[in-house]
């Protein structure tokens, strides 16, 4: 894997905030950064090539667009833990499922488009004969959603 | 706002990753038989409402260097949510932050998630939490397999 020079830092670290809603977004990167607008599309491809960088583009609010999104925490039978996942894996409105140490030691996050298909999807995932309990977390309040590291 | 039938139109286009090219939003605006200006005007309107979160770059956080992430979640009183949601979210290295529904046998309500360069950076920061909110009750869910990570995908 290439290292990342302080220029790449500074490039991410300036993308990862915010690309400008203007016609040429990556010039206005370049022009922070003395650098050209084909300069700074070159770099970002192939940082993205080195695999440093999950997306770039637009991120939006599900809630804002009419979609409701949950947690929820399984306690999942270790045996089984694969087959459980892979079966959750299959429905497009679950974006992460991962494995966590503790109690409930499968979560994942659940985005539908309405209430009805939300406990569908719920009930499929309790009937498993691998899942002992699901919990589901929906939120009350969500203060902070920002992804975003800072690289020195 | 109203979510328009063009805004559907966008949102398709621009979920997966804008094309690194001089002028991405005239390129997506041809996808959808739109134009460039018509195009930045939803998506400014989209932006200060809140429905476009961000328009900009999420990194892979293993590959810069963050290996390590838990989920920290609190058990935070009431009455202290707002303050200690603020003391927490102003910390770089928490990346969302939610209250949540608590369940018969489990009392956590505040959710945090954390990201270090390695579990002893993980635990410093939650500690460092901790003290500075005066929470003591929690527990750190570090992160092992990651079955799935993708954007969802709206109005398909």
């Amino acid at each position: 894997m290439m290292k990342l020079t302080k220029l790449d830092k500074e490039i991410l670290n300036l993308l990862q905030g915010n690309l400008q809603l203007e016609p040429r977004p990556f010039q206005l990167i370049g022009k922070q950064l003395g650098l050209s607008e084909e300069q700074v599309i070159s770099r970002l491809q192939q940082l993205k090539a080195g695999g440093y960088i999950r997306k770039i583009g637009a991120f939006f609010n599900s809630d804002k667009l009419g979609y409701q999104g949950t947690l929820v925490a399984l306690r999942v039978k270790p045996e089984l833990m694969e087959e459980t996942a892979i079966f959750i894996n299959q429905f497009p409105g679950i974006t992460h499922n991962y494995q966590r140490e503790g109690r409930y030691n499968l979560w994942f996050t659940l985005i539908t488009p309405n209430e009805r298909l939300r406990q569908d999807i719920l009930t499929q995932i309790r009937q498993l004969p691998g899942v002992e309990d699901a919990m589901d977390l929906s939120a009350r309040r969500k203060y902070k959603i920002n992804v975003q590291f800072n690289l020195r | 706002m109203e979510i328009t039938e063009l805004d559907k139109k966008i949102v398709r286009a621009m979920q997966d990753e804008l094309p690194l090219v001089a002028e991405p939003f005239k390129l997506i605006a041809e996808e959808i038989d739109s134009t460039e200006e018509e195009v930045l005007a939803r998506l400014r309107l989209m932006k200060e409402d809140g429905a476009l979160r961000k328009m900009g770059a999420v990194l892979r956080h293993r590959e810069v260097g963050f290996r390590a992430n838990a989920l920290g979640v609190w058990v935070v009183p009431e009455e202290r949510m707002d303050q200690v949601a603020e003391i927490m979210c102003s910390h770089m290295a928490v990346t969302h932050c939610y209250d949540r529904n608590v369940m018969p046998d489990w009392p956590y309500n505040f959710y945090t998630m954390i990201h270090g360069t390695s579990r002893e950076d993980c635990q410093q920061i939650a500690q460092d939490l901790a003290k500075e909110t005066g929470i003591s009750q929690y527990e750190l869910l570090y992160t092992g397999r990651e079955w799935k990570k993708t954007s969802m995908k709206y109005f398909v």
